[in-house]
């Protein structure tokens, strides 16, 4: 069995003294990074690849490390939204309908019980899946060319614009300034600058990592001083933590239909994790026979959005390390962590780095029960951990997004590029433009422009050429319906507004 | 309704400045059927559209912010943009301890904390920035250090 072959390679790293360290230091960081309200995966995995990148690990050790960061993150997001009911990160949003009011039935440290097994469900069973379909997907892939890829890149683009924004225009603009920002620097092809203005700076491009960093971080500091006090928390306390085995056999379904759903959920590209659990919970309620109960406290509502959250989380790793398209935000992030360490996500991954992707695949695994012991029996060391206050939070995490950028270059320009970056973050948030995009179309620019242009010189000069292969076509398809049906499904999925803090 | 209107006045703007500037791209001898400036082409035309679409069907305004949560922004905006500049000259440590003291204040305006919670970022980051993590940071400004 190759699969058996290729997962003994995988251990044969991942269980070093060494790996599994760096897989449970990233798991404890990660949950803490998760259940930070305002910090979720996607700025905190932004904020540490330049730290780890300027420690000089290597691939599989940064890799490792970050991914039981991300894991770790989608865990630990659960943690504040039941005990404050403010999301740790934006996929823990629907855990807040139904964890929130049983902690403030007095059932906290059961409503975290549940959603730690649930998360663990839902995240192993995503990564076995990650297990058997990679390798099929990789294969698929290597009959992409250069007319597919385009036509993937295109549906990425059009998918996360029509399901993960509220408006198109907004999101087909946000993704064109990350493409527009990509063409900035030398032109692959003819090596002839474009929109360097003569700056120096600008000859080798805007790093990536600038600009994710400026709109993920530095961005939700404008953000925060904006709104705090606005919605100040009151913390519900935490009794003793026991584990509920008669609510664990309860939810046992809720968790693996969760899983199924966040999994599929996760593997659409634009998609993503808060999908998943948008719709693992509305799922979950939609077969529920006491669906009144959904909204006040019902268990399997807490159980279905985990579940379906880090299911999710795994599932867009496919995608990711296949084809190297994002499916979302945090995945979006984890491309620019393979980019900086140079290693090219696709098919020819598999093939030609197998150690990379079979020992990420078991750090994953080996991760999974790191965070199970870490989240169902230690949980209340993290509770103690949320309550740093945000007068020492926040300069903190600013400090640290300074820190990684200025480690990197060493520039100031960088720098200020990045608190740019953090403007113009907190302007498109202030008017719903979606920000993802715009790091995608910085990540993914100048690919999607080289491929077209090879497809050109394939075809020399036939655009008709973009549309020569059943896969092409199948691509283009899906693109135009991913952008347009969700005008018309919107008004049927309405997202239910979070519990009220007052009322009792 | 104004926010999106400017932003996509804003946007329409820059985008004709983009297609303008991506006109004087040069091309190489080594060319090939679409060149380098196409795909600036197809970006900044399909921004304008986008934009077109934004000032003629705007979504109902925000609030923004106005009076003192708009001048605590500004001040918060001039300690990054100082911040970024300082870190160089004067080193990790004083400028840390200025502007963490200056953010805190902003959420939390108690002077005693905000003084310690700058104090106690500036060197601990530091120390676990330098002596733990082993990045290559200056803490002091390099030209005392010779």
């Amino acid at each position: 069995m190759e699969l058996f072959d290729n997962l003994a390679l995988g251990f044969s790293i991942a269980l070093t003294p060494y790996t599994l360290m760096l897989a449970l230091i990233g798991c404890f960081v990660g949950t803490i990074i998760g259940a930070l309200p305002g910090l979720g995966p996607s700025n905190g995995v932004a904020l540490l690849i330049p730290i780890s990148f300027s420690m000089g690990f290597d691939a599989i050790s940064a890799l490792v490390l970050l991914t039981s960061v991300y894991y770790g993150a989608m865990y630990g997001g659960r943690i504040s939204s039941i005990l404050l009911n403010i999301p740790g990160d934006e996929p823990a949003m629907m855990t807040t309908l139904d964890g929130y009011p049983m902690a403030k039935q007095g059932k906290a440290g059961d409503a975290l019980v549940i959603s730690g097994v649930a998360s663990f469900v839902g995240a192993l069973l995503a990564t076995i899946g990650l297990m058997l379909m990679a390798p099929w997907l990789a294969r698929v892939a290597f009959k992409f060319g250069p007319a597919e890829y385009f036509a993937l890149y295109m549906l990425a683009f059009c998918t996360l614009g029509g399901v993960g924004s509220n408006n198109q225009a907004k999101s087909a603009m946000a993704a064109c300034m990350g493409l527009g920002i990509a063409m900035i620097g030398l032109d692959q092809t003819t090596n002839m600058p474009r929109f360097t203005f003569g700056n120096m700076h600008l000859f080798d491009g805007i790093d990536f990592l600038v600009a994710i960093v400026g709109l993920f971080a530095v961005a939700e500091v404008f953000h925060f001083i904006e709104t705090h006090g606005k919605n100040s928390a009151i913390g519900v306390k935490l009794g003793k933590v026991r584990i509920p085995w008669a609510l664990l056999n309860q939810t046992k379904g809720a968790m693996l239909r969760g899983s199924g759903i966040g999994f599929v959920a996760g593997i659409l590209p634009g998609a993503g994790a808060s999908l998943g659990s948008f719709l693992a919970y509305m799922g979950e309620k939609a077969v529920a026979k006491d669906k009144e109960t959904f909204g006040k406290g019902n268990p399997r509502g807490v159980a279905a959005p985990e579940a379906g959250n880090n299911a999710a989380a795994g599932g867009a790793l496919i995608p990711m390390l296949t084809l190297g398209v994002p499916g979302s935000g945090t995945t979006a992030v984890l491309l620019a962590l393979l980019l900086t360490l140079n290693i090219t996500p696709g098919p020819l991954l598999f093939t030609e780095r197998p150690d990379v992707v079979w020992s990420l695949i078991a750090a994953l695994l080996i991760a999974n029960f790191m965070l199970l012991i870490l989240n169902v029996p230690m949980v209340k060391v993290f509770v103690k951990i949320l309550m740093v206050p945000s007068y020492i939070l926040l300069p903190g995490v600013t400090m640290i997004a300074f820190v990684g950028i200025y480690s990197l270059t060493g520039s100031s320009f960088d720098m200020l590029l990045m608190v740019a970056f953090g403007v113009l973050g907190y302007i498109c948030r202030k008017i719903d433009i979606p920000t993802v995009p715009i790091i995608l179309g910085i990540l993914l620019g100048n690919a999607m422009e080289d491929n077209l242009r090879r497809a050109m010189i394939l075809s020399d000069g036939d655009w008709l050429y973009l549309l020569s292969s059943p896969i092409a076509i199948g691509l283009w398809i899906a693109a135009v319906l991913g952008f347009i049906a969700p005008i018309f499904l919107r008004q049927f999925l309405k997202k239910p507004p979070l519990p009220t803090m007052d009322g009792d | 309704m104004r926010g999106d209107r400017i932003f996509g006045l804003v946007m329409l703007v820059l985008a004709l400045g983009y297609v303008l500037s991506a006109t004087t791209i040069r091309s190489s001898f080594m060319s090939d059927p679409v060149g380098p400036r196409v795909f600036p082409y197809m970006v900044g035309g399909v921004t304008m559209l986008c934009a077109l679409m934004m000032m003629l069907r705007p979504d109902p305004d925000v609030e923004w912010p106005l009076g003192k949560t708009l001048l605590n922004l500004t001040v918060a905006l001039a300690a990054l943009i100082a911040y970024a500049l300082m870190i160089k000259p004067l080193g990790f440590i004083l400028p840390t301890i200025i502007v963490s003291g200056i953010l805190s204040y902003q959420i939390s305006p108690r002077p005693q904390i905000a003084a310690l919670t700058g104090v106690g970022l500036g060197i601990g980051l530091f120390v676990l920035f330098k002596f733990i993590l082993g990045l290559g940071l200056k803490g002091l400004p390099p030209a005392l250090m010779g």
